[in-house]
């Protein structure tokens, strides 16, 4: 469980983190999204207790991070690939961070394993892909089995099988009834991984709802209709009871139906004579609920909590 | 949203090694884990043995080498042959550099983030590595004094100038010129803690502890006041035990017990700072 309270963090004039407020449940995949720069990293900072709130608090299972003598039984942590010695080997690294927290020898090797890099244990991170680095980092993370797993945009420099595997292994980590939760600008990782979201924007709340929800209340679902006769379609639409809008600007062929299933708008052309040379039904796609999100946020920063 | 997955509910029986989402107990917080922790993470560097090996090399040379000019001339009284300035002014630049890139290089990385998650009681992790770099140059510090001391007198021997290990002044020259590194090393780690920046960071110990103390001649009370509170002139002090360093001009003499003081205050003074600062600061 992550609970970030009313959480600010101000560098001199700039608000990096603005007054956010969320909850991150146990046992389900919880993605937090933002453009560059909305303040994920800061945010996933202060909750390690690597950056000091200027106020307000982030917890994890309840407690201040800073406040364990030890931290990686509590959570584990990708903030970035490259935090690793150039000159040490992965098991040296690992041996060392496993060691500083009373973790037995065997994790290691056990972490490795689950990775993938066992091959690669003896070899010196400075030579290592980003994609093994990635690895590297899950692994670290994982050492304590810890409840909580945060995960600092983790598909970065992954291959394809990379990405694959890494989805997997986050659904079955919150399977296991931990608290997964991972920060990325893409939306469409996203829609494949997450159950839950937070999406935020200029250090503000914008969402914090399940994936579906995000996607059916941003954009709502509706129907495109193409016409030669759209002025006198989109009359018949309304009187009908649907809400019709032109597409766009310069489209003036096309409608935006919502309100009426794509059967009705049919049946409604058919009887009128009205020839249709499209009729599309739209489902929302997340990308697009977060554009319209992000840019709402950049116009008028106003959080919108829930 | 409300709906939360049982734990374990749905785990895969393939899924061995992340066994379940325990509670946090684990053993106690144990400073000697950390201890263990920081001798793995030196231990595991390269550059590390490197690094000595190449300055137990020299400082032992340069004794050597000091000890047969010597041999050819003027026969007497040559013990300073075997603490040569110039190659513990060397020492004291690794051990400070060292000290300094032992912090410093895990900001340069960001491993520092991932140490710090592992142990959020930053003040342990910095007393761990101080108490680290602390036994390794104390151990190179002694093993390289004995080993120039001896070498110098092996050579000395050949003319009937050497003298034994237990010649008067001999064990505190001994002493100095072993606790010289660990003291430096602790200076560098303070500094590199305040800096944060490798080229910064060591060039600010290599400035402390060997560029800055010449700059206060010994000359006047007050500019040889400042001189005396240095590291190395302390360690000139405390080698000095008979008579005079040919290579300086002092009219005010630094105490040994103040000597010794300094060889204190300057590491403890550093690792407070870097206590502090490590503690305050966000990363």
């Amino acid at each position: 469980m992550i609970e970030v309270n009313e959480l600010t963090k101000r560098y001199g004039a700039r608000t990096a983190v603005d007054r956010l407020s969320f909850t991150v449940r146990p046992g389900r995949v919880t993605g937090f999204l933002g453009p560059n720069g909305a303040g994920k990293t800061t945010t996933l900072r202060m909750l390690l207790g690597l950056d000091r709130p200027t106020s307000g608090s982030a917890t994890v299972s309840g407690v201040p991070f800073r406040d364990h003598p030890r931290g990686l039984r509590h959570a584990g942590a990708l903030l970035d690939a490259g935090q690793v010695h150039g000159g040490r080997s992965a098991t040296a690294h690992l041996s060392a961070l496993a060691r500083s927290n009373g973790i037995p020898a065997r994790r290691v090797d056990e972490v490795l394993q689950e990775v993938g890099l066992t091959g690669a244990a003896a070899r010196r991170a400075g030579g290592f892909s980003l994609g093994m680095k990635q690895r590297l980092g899950i692994a670290t993370a994982l050492l304590g089995d810890p409840p909580v797993l945060m995960f600092d945009e983790p598909v970065n420099g992954m291959d394809p099988e990379g990405v694959l595997w890494m989805r997997g292994l986050f659904r079955r980590l919150a399977a296991e009834g931990r608290t997964v939760f991972l920060s990325s600008h893409l939306m469409s990782e996203m829609q494949n991984t997450a159950d839950d979201l937070v999406v935020i924007g200029r250090g503000r709340l914008i969402a914090a709802e399940s994936v579906r929800e995000f996607a059916a209340r941003s954009t709502r679902p509706g129907t495109v209709v193409g016409t030669s006769r759209a002025a006198e379609l989109g009359a018949l639409l309304a009187g009908a009871g649907a809400s019709v809008e032109p597409q766009g600007p310069a489209d003036t062929r096309r409608l935006v139906v919502t309100g009426l299933a794509a059967d009705r708008i049919g049946a409604l052309a058919l009887a009128h004579g009205i020839v249709l040379d499209e009729l599309t039904p739209r489902t929302a796609s997340l990308e697009e609920a977060f554009m319209e999100l992000t840019a709402d946020s950049v116009e008028y920063p106003t959080g919108r909590t829930r | 949203m409300t709906r939360t997955a049982p734990a374990h509910a749905h785990a895969p029986a393939h899924a061995p090694s992340v066994a379940s989402a325990t509670s946090a107990a684990g053993p106690p917080a144990r400073f000697g884990d950390l201890l263990a922790a920081e001798w793995i993470k030196m231990r595991s560097l390269r550059s590390t043995w490197w690094t000595i090996a190449l300055t137990a090399l020299f400082v032992i040379g340069c004794a050597t080498v000091a000890s047969l000019a010597d041999h050819g001339g003027t026969s007497g009284f040559l013990p300073f042959d075997a603490f040569t300035p110039g190659a513990y002014m060397t020492l004291m630049l690794v051990s400070g550099s060292v000290g300094a890139v032992t912090i410093v290089s895990e900001h340069g990385s960001g491993l520092i983030r991932t140490t710090m998650v592992a142990v959020p009681a930053r003040h342990a992790v910095v007393l761990a590595k101080a108490v680290v770099l602390a036994a390794v140059w104390t151990t190179v510090g002694t093993v390289i004094s004995l080993a120039a001391f001896l070498a110098s007198q092996a050579v000395l021997d050949g003319r009937h100038a050497g003298v034994p290990l237990t010649h008067p002044g001999v064990a505190r020259a001994l002493v100095a010129s072993a606790l010289l590194a660990p003291a430096c090393a602790l200076v560098g780690l303070g500094l590199g803690a305040l800096i944060r920046h490798t080229p910064g960071s060591v060039a600010a110990t290599l400035f402390t502890l060997v560029m800055l103390p010449p700059l206060f001649s010994t000359s006047r009370q007050w500019s040889a006041d400042v001189n005396h509170v240095m590291v190395v002139s302390a360690w000139k002090r405390l080698v000095q035990n008979w008579g005079d360093l040919p290579d300086i001009n002092r009219v005010h003499d630094a105490t040994v017990p103040g000597s010794w003081a300094v060889y204190a205050v300057w590491p403890l003074v550093a690792v407070a700072l870097a206590v502090v600062v490590v503690r305050r600061r966000d990363v």
